[in-house]
């Protein structure tokens, strides 16, 4: 992988100040798996995270998308360094946080929050709202002027929650409230970066949207940077200035919103895509609108990873050297600067054109029936 | 309030011939906090070979209509009345045993999560063979070979092998395949998918929903798909009807209902996802407030306390006292003139759909 060429140079976004925050390189995470009996060795690893290279920029936010286990919620964790690295280096503002120990990361810690997926387990059933938004404070002893209480109601109001509510417990609260309980509970001690790990994905939709505008306005008005992970292209695209694409541990894309989501170049990028489902018809002359891939199988097991390109497995374009060579995450061709794509056979930068691959064997066998087409079952067919 | 009149929501008279037709249904269920008015007034009818799509949050009522169609409540703790009429025949407070000779041979379920869904106990194979040695009275080799055939159906490479396999061996799209193996093996004429795809990953997704296009294809099933997610909707669905508050507030064909929405909660839904095509530097915008609670739910229209456009109704109708009722075939549930939605929708909710 070629270090150079990778996220260190990103492209000046709209919101980011050009300062980088935090700055990763090489990241891994290996999770060891134990066996043998009766004593336990280890007998391999799940590569949860392997080699991810990314910055995130002050005050800008960066989105990370990619499938179940493709380790974005591993990276998050390992942001916030609540899980420790395999190999790799983290750097927040100079600083090398990577093995930090738990009294040199105090100070960090504060600066650096984190918002959870699971509104109704990530708070304690048994501390009031007001202790739990209190709790990071007490921790790291600051006392705001005018006491505790009185920044914890300051919070609540800034989240949308009627200051007076200080004293309830979590259960009397919906779930889009306790979301934002999380959120105020992330801002009380005044982040510089928050790592949102689906910080929506548990709420209904008409309440998502609820949250969303509340940590872009959070996000406005105190320029606090966010890595915002999430499965949802549509909420990502939204919220985020730029963002990588993961699959298996690794960024195959990343780029400013503009260009990953109108110009893709990685086929998995591509798949995505056109996975999405979109609530607007498109009138009948228009159906040839977007792409439709549908790839065959799932996500394979980061216990032993395909060689190579990771996605080959998946991909309608792989060839030999996919197999041989892991393709770098570098700048290719026609790409805007910091639109970086790791493929060996990158696509055209275009979503468009109403193409047809499917690579799913029984879609193929069951369309290949009904219309009496081409394409073997298994082969995939390009129109 | 006023007082509701028999036939509301009650689809055109013509439909009495289809295949699936409930009319006023109503559950309830007793609980220490009281009684829970899960599903009110619900009428909908399903044609062989169709899709009805059924889209509401959680507590809308739509999870708990199917399983009163499958007869899946606790009858001691469940009211249900209104007529469930499958095929011409009465469902409700139909025997157990006729409702066991039903479920899994002339209609089927899709649940939402494979995993809680299958037992860990038994094959693959045993489980998809198992509702079809039942009601057909094959022998166990029968049942295999059927198995077989229905996991190459649904796209599970070698079948042949993977039939013995446990669910742990599955991954997740390959769970929900069988799940919908299982669903299909006795060629069911009514299919009830309890969002399928939520659990899964959006190229799988994609994937399941084109398998379950082609599926009906093949089949001729009439198909009942729940979700929250439009989007999933207007991929499948035929006919939309959206729920809220245990209420059907809107119903219609997918293009009537997408293209010219009436109900200002489905204008809700559709302004506050985002889209991949959508403008980013436009906020998305909310529905104010939270569901509504279906042990105490609020007087008249459901919605009103969310709604913005409860102070533009014309002529002295309240929102609060009277509830508006859905007429029949296409239409919205909302005191709302035709002619005020149609402007409120072009001049106020397209232009922030982008």
């Amino acid at each position: 992988m070629s270090d150079e060429l990778t996220l260190t140079r990103p492209a000046a976004p709209a919101a980011g100040t050009g300062e980088p925050l935090l700055e990763v390189k090489g990241l891994t995470k290996h999770f060891p798996i134990k066996g043998g009996f009766p004593i336990k060795r280890t007998v391999g690893a799940v590569q949860a995270v392997d080699g991810v290279d990314m910055s995130v920029l002050a005050g800008e936010s960066f989105g990370l998308v990619g499938e179940s286990g493709c380790g974005k919620s591993t990276t998050g964790r390992l942001l916030t360094r609540l899980l420790e690295p395999t190999g790799g280096t983290i750097n927040y503002r100079g600083q090398d946080i990577t093995h930090a120990k738990r009294k040199q990361l105090a100070p960090i810690r504060s600066e650096i929050q984190m918002i959870f997926q699971d509104p109704y387990s990530s708070l304690n059933p048994r501390q009031t709202v007001g202790k739990i938004i209190s709790g990071p404070m007490e921790i790291n002893g600051i006392n705001p002027p005018g006491g505790r209480e009185k920044r914890v109601q300051e919070l609540l109001e800034i989240v949308g929650l009627n200051p007076e509510h200080y004293n309830r417990f979590p259960h009397e609260f919906s779930g889009g409230q306790r979301q934002r309980i999380g959120v105020a509970r992330a801002l009380a001690l005044e982040p510089k970066l928050i790592v949102a790990d689906e910080p929506v994905s548990a709420l209904d939709v008409s309440i998502q949207a609820q949250v969303v505008n509340l940590l872009q306005q959070v996000q406005r008005d105190m320029g606090i940077a966010f890595v915002f992970i999430a499965h949802d292209l549509a909420v990502v695209r939204h919220f985020s200035q730029r963002v990588a694409v993961m699959y298996l541990g690794k960024i195959v894309e990343v780029g400013d919103r503009e260009s990953i989501y109108n110009r893709p170049r990685h086929p998995y990028t591509h798949a995505l895509l056109s996975a999405v489902p979109e609530a607007v018809l498109r009138d009948e002359d228009e159906t040839e609108g977007r792409e439709r891939i549908r790839l065959a199988g799932d996500v394979p097991s980061p216990i032993s990873p395909p060689s190579g390109c990771r996605f080959r497995t998946r991909c309608w374009k792989a060839q030999d050297k996919c197999a041989t060579e892991a393709p770098p995450l570098v700048q290719i061709e026609g790409n805007t600067p910091g639109h970086l794509t790791a493929c060996h056979f990158p696509e055209e930068g275009t979503t468009g054109g109403g193409r047809e691959v499917v690579l799913d064997p029984g879609l193929v066998a069951m369309e290949h029936r009904d219309t009496g087409s081409a394409g073997a079952a298994g082969s995939g067919k390009e129109s | 309030m006023t007082t509701l009149t028999k036939t509301e929501g009650a689809p055109s008279p013509t439909g009495a011939g289809s295949f699936l037709s409930v009319r006023d249904l109503h559950v309830r269920f007793s609980t220490e906090d009281g009684i829970v008015k899960a599903v009110n007034n619900l009428s909908f009818e399903v044609e062989r070979g169709k899709t009805l799509g059924i889209v509401g949050e959680s507590g809308s009522g739509k999870s708990v209509t199917n399983l009163a169609i499958l007869g899946l409540h606790n009858p001691r703790s469940t009211e249900i009345t209104g007529e469930i009429v499958l095929d011409g025949q009465e469902l409700t407070g139909a025997s157990e045993k006729t409702m066991e000779g039903l479920r899994g041979n002339k209609m089927a379920m899709i649940f939402q999560d494979p995993l809680t869904a299958l037992s860990p106990y038994y094959t693959i194979g045993r489980q998809i063979g198992e509702p079809f040695r039942k009601h057909t009275g094959a022998s166990k080799r029968e049942a295999r070979e059927r198995a077989i055939e229905m996991l190459e159906k649904v796209g599970i490479p070698h079948p042949k092998t993977r039939v013995d396999d446990y669910p742990h061996q599955f991954s997740g799209g390959m769970r929900q395949r069988a799940m919908i193996a299982m669903a299909l093996v006795c060629d069911p004429d009514l299919l009830i998918a309890d969002e399928p795809t939520t659990a899964l990953d959006v190229t799988v997704q994609a994937q399941i929903l084109d398998l379950l296009k082609d599926l009906q294809q093949e089949f001729g099933s009439a198909i009942i798909f729940i979700t929250h997610d439009l989007g999933v909707i207007a991929d499948v669905a035929d006919d939309i009807m959206v729920m809220y508050g245990g209420r059907a507030v809107e119903r219609g064909t997918t293009g009537e209902v997408l293209r010219a929405p009436q109900h200002p909660y489905t204008w809700g839904l559709l302004s506050s996802m985002p889209r991949l095509g959508g403008d980013v530097s436009q906020k998305l915008r909310p529905i104010e407030g939270t569901p509504p609670s279906l042990l105490n739910p609020p007087s008249g229209c459901p919605f009103h306390p969310r709604c913005e456009f409860k102070d533009k109704v014309p002529g002295g109708v309240s929102c609060a006292g009277d509830r508006p009722l859905l007429p029949e075939g296409r239409g919205a549930a909302c005191h709302l003139t035709p002619e005020q939605k149609r402007t409120y929708f072009i001049e106020q909710i397209k232009p922030r759909l982008g």
